[in-house]
């Protein structure tokens, strides 16, 4: 269980998410919510099943657009974002139903993780020798250190699409993270995986946040390991906010164990 | 304006050959989600088949048993060696595989046949209509008329066969989720070969009337592309919309050709269709009729 | 034994991103370069081989054409292989940098004549951007909707405004002599030799951007363009950069055609059928892999005539006389099958039957 005294480095807010609603079509998915995210955190989604959790990650970076609400990223408020420039501005996040490319290797998907970091033009890369070469190398040195950290030297050349599921989890994680971004959102990371996966996943994460000071936000089912992670935990049931505190607090809350419990309100 | 109407009807009636080629498409697409690309060489083998026989001394309707009894032989094959060893591929290859196959049947039909133009003669002369004629002057011709008419009640037979019969029920529970349809005893296989053979009907009656009109003949074949511009507009997986696509198609084609051609030196048939539909396409991508596709991240 | 890796490690990753790292595989081109740039043109400037061995016909009816529609080949690789966007219309763009080529040398005054092939190729990069653009909006089949809308209006716009074809009267042109630099390249051997020149060149170039960060982004888009553009891949830029340097690849192909290969072109010469033979070459040969176009183009230039010297052959030993259309339709049946096979037993074509080969052959002579 991680205190914020204990932590000391939990910074101002760095995410703000406010007054949020979604609907597609007549499906209502987020009402209203807004709460914030502090920098250097760990900060859990957590709800039923068809709470909303993985729509609010997908309107932070910018996939789904909110019908109304904002989402203020390093103090930038901003409606509709691209995907594409919230991972510009250094949002990474990973997938429920792993989104690798499946044609590419594990060191290829790093490596696209990385690509928005590259400079040189095609004409340059079609030439390789010289700039693009030596930018080649340079971004290489860091994707092999997100593979040293995540311990998969051993396949950096295999087709992703030949791994097992946990060891695809584990890569998705690594293409976030070669991106060095300063805020990551995990939607599920733990799914499917058995007790010796998530101990390592879970080390992973709490490794990215100790040593890179990354700001996690983390849609997680097991109890547990929320419990162990996240420094605050939000709480959706039915598209709204229902609990917003420390994870002891939360646990506490008479609303969220209806909501659990499926009592009709 | 009396010009333009016989155009329009022209164009229409021309319409009415695309939606039949489209309708054979639709069958197989919407029952195993294969875009047949070997539907316009199917046209091209059933006619030639049926004419082939008739040149061997066969009467009419003879031939064109026989032409139907190849087709439902070239479906039992398709299904065995073409789709149930590419059950699980993604749509794409099965896309490629249909071309394959193109080349295939191009390649039986003629050396079976030989590949000379045939002519086919069914009996309905492609003259205007001496009444309509008399009356008010417009150019609209038989032919074109007895095959729409046929066209019309082969959708009919079609939608009566999808609605009311147990067959077709399964057809369209094929259509809706391969799954659910293995759930309840469907058996997938057996259900491909029938929308096969169905289709490779709707080939030799497309065939026939084609062939009757141009010719029987190699070109035939790049009939399939025709089809693609319907069925961008109506939809890949819908009935209605191969029928509304093809008269729009028909229509916009034979119109575009009389008054824009003559602006810029004629023959933009072969390409209209397909401008047309791609400027369909960037307002509507999924077509007039078809499913929006929403993905789910 | 031969084929062994050990004792090679890399120790730095400039070592590891070479082009082809392991040692044997860099004799092995080497050898493969200074046959094709050396070996064949002394052979046939050898009096003794040039009298038993028809030169011209190989030059001019095999490796030309083979090198040439592998060019094209790559560039449809890249669009279609590489970054998943489905084109029929890869004549349509060698018909453009044919008659742009064309054009260039006719009626610009000591145009240079390698960069007439490049503007060339750049008019037909230009034309793949503006049928590319619905790309942006469409996908998977419906895409193949626009490139045949490009594939039949590029061939009527080049049959109908008869500047293109300096107002001859049959739309045909004849290409002009290629001189380089003032050297003449008339001859087979010399054609030979240039094209070779050009695709290696080429081919080089391709390899380059596709493990470059241009070609992880196609193959990311061709995977799963929404993660690619979670990952921050510029979806736009890249298709409309992958239907750029395609349809670049293409161009020089067809100005290449005309110049090198058949000397005299036409519109009806670019039609669609060659567009599906250029698609076969990449589905046979190995989508997404350089050396596939290579392969998948060799497959089907021989194709054809392994097939008519099987049909002399059959003919002169039993002395028939086999009908005359039953070599092509048999090549037709052949084509339609082996594509089906080859997308049932091995969908990743003769470049994974390679490197399957390239496997086994490194475990030889143990099993396993």
């Amino acid at each position: 269980m991680s205190e914020i005294s204990e932590r000391g480095k939990i910074g101002a807010p760095l995410l703000q998410v406010e007054d949020i609603s979604l609907a597609f079509g007549g499906v209502v998915a987020l009402q209203g919510v807004s709460f914030d995210v502090r920098e250097h955190e760990v900060r859990a989604i957590i709800g039923p099943n068809g709470a909303g959790k993985s729509s609010m990650l997908n309107v932070i970076n910018g996939v789904y657009h909110p019908q109304r609400g904002t989402v203020a990223f390093k103090g930038r408020r901003r409606r509709r974002v691209d995907p594409h420039e919230a991972a510009r501005q250094g949002i990474a996040r990973t997938f429920q139903n792993i989104a690798l490319f499946r044609g590419m290797s594990v060191l290829d998907n790093l490596m696209t993780g990385r690509n928005l970091k590259m400079r040189c033009n095609v004409l340059q890369q079609a030439l390789y020798l010289g700039p693009a070469r030596r930018e080649e190398l340079e971004h290489r040195e860091k994707v092999e250190a997100v593979i040293d950290f995540l311990e998969i030297q051993h396949i950096r050349k295999t087709p992703v699409g030949r791994l097992p599921y946990g060891l695809q989890k584990r890569v998705e994680l690594g293409r976030a993270l070669a991106a060095e971004p300063e805020l990551l959102l995990l939607d599920e990371p733990m799914a499917g995986m058995n007790l010796e996966e998530k101990q390592d996943m879970s080390r992973f994460i709490l490794d990215v946040n100790d040593q890179m000071g990354t700001t996690i936000v983390l849609i997680e089912h097991d109890m547990s390991v929320v419990m162990d992670l996240s420094d605050r935990v939000v709480v959706l049931d039915y598209g709204r906010k229902i609990a917003d505190g420390t994870p002891d607090e939360v646990r506490g809350n008479k609303a969220v164990i209806d909501a659990y419990l499926g009592v009709a309100h | 304006m009396q010009f333009f109407f016989e155009v329009l009807i022209g164009g229409l009636l021309a319409g009415v050959m695309y939606s039949l080629v489209a309708l054979g498409f639709v069958l197989i697409y919407k029952a195993s989600g294969v875009f047949n690309f070997a539907q316009g060489a199917m046209v091209f083998f059933a006619a030639l088949t049926t004419v082939g026989f008739m040149s061997m001394g066969a009467p009419f309707w003879l031939a064109v048993g026989l032409a139907l009894a190849a087709m439902a032989a070239l479906a039992v094959f398709t299904e065995r060696v073409v789709l149930r060893p590419l059950v699980n591929q993604p749509q794409i290859t099965l896309f490629m595989a249909t071309i394959g196959l193109t080349y295939f049947i191009e390649g039986i039909a003629q050396l079976a046949w030989g590949a000379q133009v045939h002519a086919l003669d069914l009996g309905v002369a492609d003259e205007p209509i001496g009444w309509l004629m008399d009356h008010t002057g417009m150019n609209i011709s038989k032919f074109d008329l007895v095959a729409s008419g046929i066209a019309a009640t082969l959708v009919a037979v079609l939608a009566l066969f999808f609605n009311k019969t147990r067959t077709g029920r399964a057809l369209r529970a094929v259509a809706d989720d391969h799954q659910a349809a293995l759930a309840v005893g469907i058996s997938l296989q057996r259900i491909w070969v029938i929308v096969w053979m169905t289709a490779g009907f709707v080939a030799l009656v497309t065939g026939l009337l084609w062939g009757a009109r141009n010719g029987v003949q190699f070109a035939l074949t790049f009939l399939a592309l025709k089809a693609l511009p319907v069925l961008v507009l109506g939809g890949f997986d819908s009935i209605a919309g191969a029928i509304v696509g093809g008269l729009i198609i028909g229509a916009s084609e034979k119109l575009a050709e009389v008054y824009i051609g003559p602006l810029v030196g004629g023959g933009i048939e072969s390409w209209f269709p397909y401008v047309l539909a791609l400027g369909f396409l960037l307002v509507r991508p999924e077509g007039l009729f078809g499913e929006r596709r929403i993905d789910r991240v | 034994m031969l084929y062994r890796e050990t004792g090679q490690f890399k120790t730095a990753y400039a070592a590891d991103q070479q082009l082809f790292p392991i040692r044997q595989d860099r004799i092995g081109i080497a050898v493969f370069l200074v046959v094709a740039f050396l070996g064949v043109p002394l052979a046939a400037l050898t009096p003794g081989l040039a009298g038993a061995i028809d030169f011209n016909y190989w030059f001019n009816g095999v490796l030309i054409p083979f090198l040439i529609f592998s060019l094209a080949a790559l560039g449809l690789n890249i669009l279609t292989g590489y970054a998943g966007q489905l084109s029929l219309g890869t004549a349509a763009f060698m018909a453009v940098g044919a008659f742009a080529a064309y054009n260039f040398e006719l009626r610009v005054p000591g145009m240079p004549m390698l960069l007439s092939f490049v503007l060339a190729g750049a008019a037909a990069a230009v034309i793949g951007i503006v049928f590319g653009l619905p790309s942006l909006r469409i996908k998977g089949f419906y895409l193949a909707v626009a490139t045949l809308a490009a594939q039949f209006f590029v061939v009527w716009a080049l049959t109908k405004f008869a500047w293109f074809s300096n107002y001859s009267s049959s739309g045909v042109i004849t290409a002009q002599k290629m001189v380089v630099f003032g050297y003449a390249f008339d001859t087979p051997v010399k054609r030979y030799l240039l094209v070779l020149g050009i695709v290696c060149l080429m081919a080089l170039a391709a390899k380059n951007m596709v493990r470059s960060a241009v070609g992880r982004a196609w193959m990311a888009v061709r995977d799963m363009d929404v993660a690619a553009e979670v990952v921050g891949v510029p979806i736009m830029k890249t298709k409309l950069l992958a239907f750029a340097i395609s349809s670049f690849y293409c161009g020089v192909a067809g100005a290449l055609y005309a110049f090198a290969y058949l000397g005299t072109v036409e519109p009806a010469g670019f039609e669609l059928d060659l567009s599906f033979r250029i698609l076969f070459m990449i589905i046979i040969g190995g989508v997404g892999s350089i050396l596939g176009s290579f392969l998948g183009a060799a497959f089907i230039v021989l194709l054809p005539i392994f097939m008519d010297l099987s049909a002399t052959s059959i003919e002169r030993s039993f002395g028939l006389a086999l009908p005359s259309g039953l070599v092509s339709n048999l090549t037709l049946i052949l084509f339609g099958a082996l594509i089906v096979f080859f997308l049932v037993v091995e969908p990743l074509g003769l470049a994974r039957l390679w490197q399957i080969g390239k496997e086994k052959l490194r475990l030889w002579p143990f099993p396993h």
